[in-house]
């Protein structure tokens, strides 16, 4: 743990409604510079709803999130657009501009935000592919690629920037075990070499407890346990414990209600320009 | 992007020629009872440059290019690919919106004159080939009718029609939800919404510009 560092992600009881449904309640923490936090819990549990207002693409209800001391949470799209030069984020399914090439999506940060020539930008660009393995792959275009190399792509793309922050949506779901010790491996060595921090999004616990230096899980939209790997391992909390293991009895649901159910449905994203563009938008 | 244009070109032709070809036909017909053949050019020319030339280069460019900007952009949507943009600080209506809208801007009026001297030669063919007037004739009596506000009336309109779909296409495209069966949706409505949006400014624009003054 590195709770001396610089406080890098500040969530203050942030709270964030569907309907009457709290699917955040009160989250608080931080998150010091250099850590990689991990947060993990069961599907539906509020996961990627609270890492969406980290990034600053939901607004929360009530409630704060500051990223490196600025409060994003009434920023608008513009002093947004400054924070997230600081971060990067790997999605879920890397979200790979289907247009462009391999090489085209990790240049494409590069060429929006910097004043470097073409070679510097194929220089980092090889670079960066290299890094996650895929040397050589700069011109196929993503669907000619599989879902892991994707990921890959989404990661380096993440780091063309070299951020100080990286946010990562489910990193390893869908590898291969080699992939994912690959993935965690990257992960781990980035906070090193650069003092970067991690927001990792997962509920792989053995990838989760190999990249981990603090971790929070949450359960029913509020935070059931927080700490190091070791005192999350040696909690006493059954719920934790269930999970870890993965066992199928024990206080966490299997079964959902009817009623629980819809209100899972809820908890889709925003639509992203609904500010702007609200006409074909149903409010819930 | 340009390709909303280029790519067209060839079923615009098709169109724009066999309706000059059609209206030059039942010309023929109506004006023939009247003893007025020598009219033929004026009714080709007028109708193209002010009515059809427009509305049907803009219902080719409806379903041709409308409809794919709704999918893409939708499709992009879905896949996070737009969510993916913003967090990388690149504004998605910039980089996305703009460049669309500038080559629908440019391609739907540019198709419209081309649109136009195709369907002109489709009345020509008739009237060469099937009634008595030789190519001279024909090009004399049509440039004789028309004046440039015709030409420009129809361009005023083609420009007000590429904005209009193209501001919904994109933003049936930007506000799909739900998967791969909402992408379907929004870009069924964007044809329809373009389509019926179309048709009535262009009532409301005929009638500023032919029948108020």
């Amino acid at each position: 743990m590195n709770a001396s560092g610089e406080t890098i992600i500040e969530v203050g009881h942030l709270v964030r409604k569907f309907g009457d449904r709290a699917v955040l309640d009160d989250i608080s923490f931080n998150v010091h510079r250099g850590d990689t936090l991990v947060i993990m819990g069961g599907s539906g549990c509020g996961k990627s709803t609270l890492l969406r207002h980290m990034i600053g693409s939901m607004k929360p209800n009530s409630g704060s999130v500051k990223l490196f001391g600025e409060e994003v949470t009434g920023m608008s799209e513009r002093e947004i657009e400054r924070v997230r030069l600081r971060f990067g984020m790997l999605f879920q399914s890397g979200a790979l501009l289907a247009s462009l090439t391999v090489g085209e999506n990790v240049a494409l940060p590069l060429l929006q935000h910097t004043d470097k020539s073409p070679d510097q930008i194929e220089e980092i660009v090889k670079q960066k592919l290299q890094m996650v393995g895929l040397t050589g792959f700069e011109d196929l275009r993503p669907d000619e690629i599989s879902g892991g190399m994707k990921k890959r792509v989404g990661l380096a793309r993440a780091l063309a920037l070299d951020p100080e922050l990286l946010f990562s949506d489910e990193p390893t779901s869908g590898l291969d075990p080699i992939m994912t010790a690959v993935v965690d491996e990257l992960t781990l060595s980035l906070p090193k070499g650069t003092h970067m921090t991690a927001v990792v999004v997962s509920h792989d616990m053995t990838s989760a407890f190999r990249i981990a230096t603090r971790m929070i899980m949450l359960g029913h939209g509020s935070i059931v346990a927080q700490g190091t790997p070791d005192e999350i391992r040696n909690s006493p909390n059954p719920e934790v414990q269930q999970f870890i293991h993965g066992k199928p009895d024990g206080p966490i649901p299997l079964n959902l209600s009817q009623d629980e159910h819809k209100d899972h449905q809820l908890v889709r994203p925003r639509p992203f320009l609904g500010g702007r563009f609200r006409f074909h938008h149903k409010r819930t | 992007m340009v390709f909303i244009g280029v790519r067209a070109a060839p079923m615009v032709a098709l169109t724009a020629f066999s309706v000059g070809v059609t209206l030059a036909m039942q010309a023929a017909h109506s004006l023939e009872s009247l003893g007025a053949q020598i009219y033929i050019p004026d009714l080709v020319m007028l109708t193209l440059l002010r009515e059809m030339g427009p509305v049907l280069i803009a219902v080719i460019v409806i379903g041709r290019s409308g409809s794919a900007v709704a999918a893409e952009l939708g499709t992009m949507k879905v896949s996070e690919e737009i969510e993916a943009l913003e967090v990388m600080a690149i504004n998605p209506v910039q980089y996305l919106v703009v460049p669309r809208v500038f080559a629908m801007l440019v391609m739907l009026p540019a198709l419209t004159v081309f649109g136009n001297y195709v369907g002109i030669l489709g009345g020509w063919a008739v009237c060469r080939f099937a009634l008595d007037f030789n190519t001279a004739g024909y090009v004399l009596r049509a440039l004789e009718s028309a004046d440039t506000w015709d030409l420009y009336s129809g361009m005023i309109k083609s420009v007000v029609f590429a904005w209009i779909i193209i501001t919904i296409s994109c933003n049936a495209g930007l506000n799909v939800e739900g998967g791969a069966e909402g992408v379907g949706q929004s870009t069924t409505a964007s044809v329809v919404e373009s389509l019926l949006a179309m048709l009535v400014m262009n009532a409301i624009l005929t009638g500023i510009f032919f029948f108020s003054a």
